[in-house]
Order: C-alpha cells, then sequence, then structure tokens
C-alpha cells in the first residue's frame, strides 16, 4: 500500500516536470519576444527615447497625452470606430449564419464563397478596396453616378466622414466571415429537438429564432463580441494601406496614432505611452467582458 | 416539414444570399475585372461596366513591370512555412502537455498563452525592433519569421489541444503498460494518430502566417529582395503612376496559393477552428 502511494507520488512529480519541459520551449518563446517587450514598453513610456538616446523624464509622456486634445480626440474616435464596426460585424455575421444555415440548394458552395475575404492578407484585400473607393474610375463611384446617387466623380477617401465610413466598411469586409462562419458552427451544433418541439407547438420561424437560436448561442455571440472588439481596437493594416490615419486624422485610431509616432517619428519614448494606454484599455476592456461573462453563465447555469 | 420554404420564401433567401455573397466578393470581382483592362482603359470617366478589350495582357507584362514578383511570392511562402514549421515545433509538445497532463498552474498557464492574442504586433513594435536589433535580425528573414511564430503560437496551442484530446486514451495507457517513456509515447502513439489534426492546425498557422507578413514586413524589413507579397505590391501603391491593371494582377497572383489550399482543405479547416464554438 505505501509503495504504491510513493510510486504514485513520484509519477506524479515527474507529470508535472515533464509537462513543464513540454511547455517550456514555448512559453520561453513568448518571454522573450512579447512579454520582456511589454515590460520594456512601459519602461520606454517614461523616458524620451529616440534615435539619439534615451533619459528618464517620469509621467511627463503621459501628462501630455492627457492635456492633449487631439489625443482625447483620437481615443474617442477608436471606441466610436471600435463599435460601428464590431456591431456591422456581429449583425451581417448573424444575418449571414441564418442565411448560410438555410436549408436550400447550393449551401456548401456558399459557405466556401464567404470565406475568401479572411483566407487572403488583409493587405492585399485592402488593395483591392482601394481601388474600389477610387473617384473617378472605381465601380462604387460609378454605379453611384448610373445611379444618379452621386453627380460627379467621388473620392470616397479624400473627406473626413467618407473616409472614416470607408474604412469600417473595409474592416467590416475583413471580419465578417469570422464571425459568421462561429455563428453558422454555433447554430448548427442547436439540438434540432428543440425547433421540432417550437414547431408542433406552433411557434412562428421568427419567434424560433429568437427564443431558441438566440439563446443557444447566445455564450459564441459574446466571445465573438469580445474578439471582434479586440481585433478592431488592433486593426492597423486597413486603416493604414487605405488612408494612412488622413485625411486630416480623420482616421487615425490609437493603434495607427502609436505606430506614426514611434515608427514613422522614431518618438519611441512618447511611442511607447500611447501602446501603453492600448494595452491598460484593452486589460479592462477583457476584465469587464469577463466579469460579465461569469454574471451570464451564473445567471444561465442557476436556470 | 419545418425546413420546407415556400416559393417566394426561397427566392428571398437566394436574393439575400446574393447580395451578401457580392459584398464579399466585390472586391475580388473589381480587382479581377480590372486585372482585364488594358491601363488605357481603365482611367476612363464616366465609369464603363464592359469593355470589348478585354485581355489577359497585364498577367504576362507584370512580371516585367515588377521584376522581384516572383521573388516576393516565393518569399511570401517562404516566410509563411518557415514560420509554420517553428510554431509547430513549440506548439506541439506544448499542446499535448494541455490536453493529457495535469500540472501546477495549468489554466493560469494556457491563459497566459491566450492573453498574448489580445495584443498585436502593433503594440509591442518599438521594443520588439530593439530586441531584432539585438539579436542582429532587422533586415533578415528571421525578421518576419520570428515575431510571426510568437503570435501564432498561442492559437496553435489552442487548436491542437482540441484534437488531441479526442485521442483514445486507452492507447497511451496500452503503451505506458507496456514500459514505454513518455516521449517514447508522444513520438510513437500520440503523433501517428495526430496526423490529421496536425495538418489542419499547420494549415492555419500557414494560412494566419502568410496573412500578418505586411506589419512586420514594412517596419523590421527595408531590403527589398527580402520583402514578402503584400509589403512589395504595397510599395508600388505610393509610385506617381500606379499601373492599377497589373497591380491587381499581381495581387490575384499572390493570393491564389493560400487560396488554392483553403479550397482544398476548407471542411476540414472550419471545421476544426470552430470545434470551440460547438459544445458537445
Amino acid at each position: 500500500m505505501a509503495k504504491t502511494a510513493i510510486s504514485q507520488q513520484k509519477s506524479a512529480l515527474s507529470e508535472t516536470a515533464f509537462a513543464w519541459l513540454l511547455i517550456a520551449p514555448a512559453m520561453l518563446f513568448i518571454l522573450v519576444i512579447v512579454a520582456w517587450p511589454l515590460l520594456e514598453t512601459i519602461r520606454l513610456s517614461f523616458t524620451d527615447a529616440n534615435l539619439g538616446g534615451e533619459s528618464y523624464v517620469g509621467t511627463k509622456n503621459y501628462e501630455d497625452l492627457l492635456s492633449s486634445r487631439k489625443f482625447s480626440q483620437t481615443v474617442s474616435r477608436t471606441f466610436y470606430w471600435m463599435f460601428f464596426s464590431v456591431m456591422l460585424k456581429l449583425i451581417l455575421g448573424l444575418i449571414g449564419a441564418c442565411l448560410l444555415n438555410a436549408n436550400v440548394k447550393g449551401k456548401g458552395l456558399f459557405r466556401v464563397l464567404v470565406m475568401p475575404p479572411w483566407v487572403i492578407p488583409v493587405a492585399i484585400g485592402c488593395i483591392g478596396w482601394l481601388w474600389l473607393y477610387n473617384g473617378h474610375f472605381g465601380i462604387l463611384a460609378g454605379i453611384g453616378q448610373r445611379l444618379g446617387i452621386l453627380d460627379g466623380p467621388f473620392e470616397f477617401l479624400a473627406y473626413k466622414n467618407s473616409a472614416f465610413w470607408s474604412a469600417i466598411v473595409t474592416d467590416v469586409w475583413v471580419g465578417t466571415p469570422m464571425v459568421t462562419l462561429f455563428f453558422l458552427a454555433a447554430m448548427q451544433g442547436v439540438p434540432v429537438d428543440l425547433y421540432e418541439a417550437a414547431y408542433i407547438d406552433g411557434a412562428s420561424r421568427w419567434y424560433r429564432f429568437r427564443r431558441i437560436t438566440i439563446p443557444q448561442i447566445f455564450p459564441v455571440i459574446v466571445s465573438m463580441m469580445l474578439l471582434s472588439a479586440i481585433w478592431t481596437f488592433n486593426s492597423f493594416e486597413v486603416i493604414w494601406i487605405l488612408t494612412e490615419g488622413g485625411p486630416r486624422s480623420a482616421t487615425t485610431t490609437l493603434i495607427v496614432d502609436t505606430y506614426k509616432t514611434a515608427i514613422a517619428n522614431f518618438k519611441f519614448g512618447k511611442g511607447a505611452a500611447r501602446a501603453v494606454v492600448i494595452v491598460v484599455l484593452l486589460s479592462l476592456f477583457s476584465l469587464f467582458y469577463l466579469l460579465v461573462l461569469g454574471w451570464l453563465n451564473k445567471r444561465m447555469g442557476s436556470k | 416539414m419545418m425546413d420546407r420554404y415556400s416559393l417566394w420564401q426561397t427566392v428571398f433567401i437566394y436574393c439575400c444570399i446574393f447580395i451578401f455573397l457580392a459584398f464579399m466578393l466585390l472586391p475580388f470581382v473589381e480587382m479581377f475585372m480590372t486585372s482585364l483592362r488594358p491601363m488605357s482603359h481603365l482611367f476612363r470617366s464616366p465609369y464603363q461596366f464592359w469593355s470589348d478589350d478585354l485581355s489577359f495582357e497585364a498577367y504576362s507584362d507584370i512580371w516585367e513591370t515588377v521584376p522581384l514578383l516572383s521573388r516576393y511570392i516565393l518569399n511570401s511562402i517562404f516566410i509563411a512555412a518557415s514560420v509554420t514549421a517553428i510554431t509547430m515545433l513549440f506548439v506541439i509538445p506544448a499542446a499535448y502537455a494541455y490536453a493529457r497532463l495535469s500540472f501546477p498552474f495549468k489554466t493560469a498557464s494556457l491563459g497566459m498563452f491566450l492573453a498574448v492574442n489580445m495584443f498585436t504586433g502593433a503594440v509591442l513594435l518599438i521594443p520588439l525592433y530593439r530586441v531584432l536589433r539585438t539579436l542582429g535580425m532587422l533586415n533578415t528573414y528571421w525578421a518576419m519569421i520570428v515575431p510571426g511564430v510568437a503570435f501564432l503560437i498561442p492559437t496553435g496551442i489552442w487548436l491542437l489541444r482540441s484534437y488531441l484530446e479526442k485521442i483514445p486514451k486507452e492507447l497511451e495507457e496500452a503503451a505506458f503498460v507496456d514500459g514505454a517513456s513518455r516521449l517514447y509515447t508522444l513520438r510513437r502513439v500520440v503523433l501517428p494518430l495526430a496526423v490529421p489534426g496536425l495538418i489542419v492546425v499547420s494549415v492555419a498557422v500557414f494560412i494566419g502566417a502568410y496573412a500578418q507578413q505586411f506589419l512586420f514586413a514594412i517596419t523590421f524589413n527595408q531590403v527589398r529582395e527580402y520583402q514578402p507579397l503584400p509589403a512589395g505590391l504595397f510599395e508600388f501603391v505610393g509610385y506617381q503612376e500606379v499601373v492599377w491593371n497589373q497591380m491587381m494582377a499581381a495581387a490575384l497572383i499572390g493570393v491564389l496559393p493560400v487560396l488554392l489550399l483553403f479550397l482544398f482543405l476548407q471542411k476540414y479547416l472550419i471545421a476544426g477552428l470552430t470545434a470551440g464554438a460547438v459544445k458537445e
């Protein structure tokens, strides 16, 4: 008896050691390439680092940011951008998933055709959009003029408002396939007997959608909301390729601002302070999400 | 029955699907149409939907206009393939540990890996630039491979873990009873059984690696010969005279490798990626 207990303990110990041995390489890599730079970013944000060198400046970078009207505009613009983009992605994703879930001929083909925007490099898709938005020769301006909505060539990316919404449309285009795919998978996981029971009771299609589909896939909706929010918040390539943050900063989100400050203008310290703001905002955001998710689980579990 | 639609409902569904797909595929259609038009014809206002002198000329001219085009495409594939190979080396043991073994801080450390997904390279560019400079990796292929690997490891672990969990435990236990070591079991029992899963996760990582090259390439690499396709093409957007029809042709050629890979394996890929979304 005692002998087996000891040998069990021994094997448990070696299991721990073995497990960490297996994880160690990946963990070390992440520590060097992600965790250490993250700490370094925090340190740099308290310096005036640039190409010439660096010296400690305390919280000056943050004070500058706090007192800068431009920066607070950038922050609110980022949340604007995130809110609209995520909402549109979720709504379109839900509609798309319902359509692709419909029992019609050719659904297999339709499901494949939704995916290309997600599969190809974002940068290449954006180059395509760049041409679409061309005022003189792009198809959007072309259709607009043909239909009489526009009375002449219209440069979508040249005006503040239209550039902002054009960037949102492109970002939604990039993000929707993934959301659609996850919603579709979740919908297919809903037990069919639920629908059959409701159908026999005479529930309409809309009622079944509202009372069965939505509650059943709700956890996936919440997860996709967070994931899309993080991706949208971090979305850099779409804006950089379409407008580089212009015209007159109309599409400058936090991430673009950070990139411009740090990489394009070599103000590493100031850029680092902006990066830290991003990290803090994202962490708060995730924390909030986890709280909501925990609360939801508790509420749904107790039912 | 329940899944029957009336004629009008069917028509309505098809119309909606058409509109939805039109939005998803519009840029591709436009890119293709643009690539077929001669340059003089492109800059014609008002916009023309159809012209009668479409040709595939741009597809042959592009190789002369952008002499490095084939190099860019090969770079893209090379970088993505290297990222995939290295990522899998890190991911396989870690995913096995999370799928099978129990050890202290299991959930916490997995959470740490997944938290990496919260950041994109853009937040960490400044110190990353310095790390790469210290390691002497700036302006080499490594500058694009190393950060790429770091940001794909978490997803890789997550995806492969759910695959490994589905392999019956009894096989490993049988190997243990016969006196095989843990490492031997992993190598000779688990991995051969996991080959389908390994392929799917590798392809997912490859697509991810192919897609994410732009930012690292424009930031960490100045050498034109090493540039992957998206960065190489973006350089041409900045030129005074953008040869749009050829650009579009080049973009479509560059998209082809991943698109074909995806079409080939889409069924398995989609099932693998969404496994977490469906409760079993």
